[in-house]
């Protein structure tokens, strides 16, 4: 049992019907996840976001989702009821949204709704859940959790909001937390200081975390293992200290298009893509070596 | 080309004062590629509203080709200084056509023979023929912003004000406007004014680059000063840590300032 992952994804299909057809989002997509940071890298539309979203269930009725396996701690996601989802749901997985200002209920307080997030998963007293809140908020580096505690979310600043948002999250004391591009709203030192929050507690607690981005550098020096999407496939799997080291035309262009400040004033070299790719057959780059390294 | 003096700009009044540039002085060289860099508040795009003329909350002297302007500006210059906003999704009425959004600056400042200016200047920013009678919904936001830096290139501009281009774009797209913009300055002898958050963008496109905080000149730094990292101040080192990526270990001597 021990060396069974905490999350595998085999074979994850998802479509979207249009007017002129289905949207293919995500084709293929297999991964696994043991206690460790992986991090979902892609371009716009690459399917990073949906993929994230379905192994939580949260995606629209009618998005077309079909899968080998989605198992999580030695549930069946997919084959579980509506209410037993509910269970796992912040209890068990929880997942970190792009933008606080639209994440939280602009009409009650921070404090409540982190209290919220933790009375419904655990049968505990007023007083309690809002000591454990202020501890949560402390936890999360805000310097006075009382005073935050009691404002709502249209005063607090993006980077708090954030924090907020992830002491949400993680109050219910998840195993496995998914970041839908976390920080990508926030100033660089900002940034950093609510990573370095995340990395502590995949630490400390042992969790699991999928940090989903777009930013290459920062997921490469951020999580232990790098999967690189374009078109809904994944492209590679790749230890985050190997990513500039890889062969892959794609990864390769990706990181080549980054301005660098040590850089000249020579013209960026432009992405180029290869509808070879996308083809059914198309064979990622060593995804069993990445999950054989994740097990060891 | 462009000297900006000790322009001050405040927001509110009373206890709610909110002094957002305070005594911010540069100059600019014709031909000159200038960033201004800071975080979120740092007042840097306020200090472009201002130059455009868009605000006219402020105090100081803006001097462009020599002479200073006032808060109401003639129409002539604003065809020779013209912005590129951030937004490409926002910055685009969506229910005109790229040809009419190209031809409107063109009637403005009546400039005459609008269709023979939107096809020259769409082959210029390299979109093809048959994106001009589409909307802005019908294009990818690389296109947009194509389309965006287009509208202000129709009027031939001596000063193009730049404020975050390619932030709302993925890095690869990011890369083809950047090569773009180099492209156009080159050809037109252009003056620009950069304002971002990147400082890997600012370091790959300006000479000069000013550093801003909480409304404040931090320092002004070159090129080369950014390329060797040695800046001399403590805020512009730390934003320059922060932007090579995660590490844990300078994370906990990170200083608010």
């Amino acid at each position: 049992m021990k060396h069974d992952p905490l999350l595998r994804v085999n074979n994850l299909n998802i479509s979207f019907p249009t007017p002129k057809g289905e949207v293919s989002a995500a084709r293929g997509v297999s991964f696994s996840l043991g206690k460790e940071k992986i991090g979902i890298v892609g371009e716009s539309g690459s399917g990073k976001s949906v993929t994230g979203r379905a192994i939580l269930r949260l995606l629209p009725p009618y998005a077309r989702v079909t899968c080998d396996q989605i198992r999580f701690k030695g549930y069946d996601l997919p084959a579980l009821s509506e209410k037993e989802m509910r269970g796992i749901r912040g209890k068990e997985i929880s997942m970190v949204m792009q933008d606080p200002k639209y994440s939280l209920n602009p009409v009650r307080t921070v404090g409540q709704q982190i209290m919220e997030a933790y009375t419904i998963h655990h049968r505990v007293k007023k007083r309690e859940a809002k000591e454990k809140t202020l501890s949560m908020l402390a936890g999360v580096r805000i310097r006075n959790p009382k005073q935050v505690f009691n404002l709502y979310p249209h005063e607090v600043s993006g980077g708090m909001g954030q924090r907020i948002m992830i002491a949400m999250m993680l109050i219910p004391e998840p195993s496995l937390l998914i970041a839908d591009e976390p920080t990508s709203a926030l100033d660089v030192t900002v940034q950093l200081q609510v990573l370095a929050i995340l990395d502590d507690l995949v630490t400390q607690r042992g969790m699991g975390l999928i940090f989903i981005s777009h930013d290459l550098e920062l997921v490469a020096s951020f999580c232990d293992r790098v999967i690189i999407m374009y078109g809904g496939r994944i492209m590679e799997i790749i230890q985050a200290d190997e990513l500039h080291k890889s062969v892959h035309p794609y990864t390769r262009g990706l990181l080549n298009c980054l301005p660098k400040i040590g850089g000249g004033i020579a013209r960026l070299p432009t992405l180029q893509r290869d509808t070879s790719w996308l083809a059914e057959d198309y064979e990622p780059n060593f995804p069993q070596e990445g999950v054989d390294a994740a097990h060891r | 080309m462009l000297r900006i003096d000790k322009l001050n700009v405040t927001f509110g009044h009373g206890k709610a004062v909110n002094h957002a540039v305070r005594d911010v002085s540069f100059t600019v060289k014709k031909g000159d590629s200038f960033g201004l860099v800071g975080e979120s508040g740092s007042g840097k795009s306020t200090v472009l509203n201002c130059i455009s003329g868009l605000s006219s909350k402020w105090t100081g002297t803006i001097e462009v080709a020599g002479k200073a302007v006032e808060r109401k500006r003639p129409i002539d210059f604003y065809r020779r200084v013209q912005m590129v906003f951030q937004d490409p999704y926002g910055s685009l009425h969506p229910r005109h056509t790229i040809d009419s959004t190209l031809k409107e600056p063109v009637a403005i400042h009546k400039l005459g023979n609008a269709n023979e200016r939107v096809a020259k200047v769409l082959a210029e920013v390299g979109l093809s023929p048959r994106f001009r009678f589409r909307f802005p919904h019908q294009l990818s936001g690389g296109q947009r912003q194509r389309v965006a830096i287009a509208r202000a290139l129709i009027l031939e501009p001596e000063v193009l004000l730049l404020d975050e281009p390619t932030s709302a774009l993925d890095v690869s797209i990011q890369a083809e406007v950047l090569n773009l913009l180099q492209d156009i300055r080159g050809q037109r002898d252009l003056t620009y004014v950069l304002v971002s958050h990147d400082l890997a963008v600012v370091s790959h496109m300006c000479d000069n680059v000013l550093v801003m905080n909480r409304g404040q000149v931090v320092e002004r730094i070159t090129k080369k000063q950014l390329q060797k990292s040695t800046p001399k101040h403590e805020y512009t080192r730390q934003l320059l840590l922060a932007s090579k990526g995660y590490d844990r270990t300078a994370i906990d001597l990170f200083q608010d300032f």
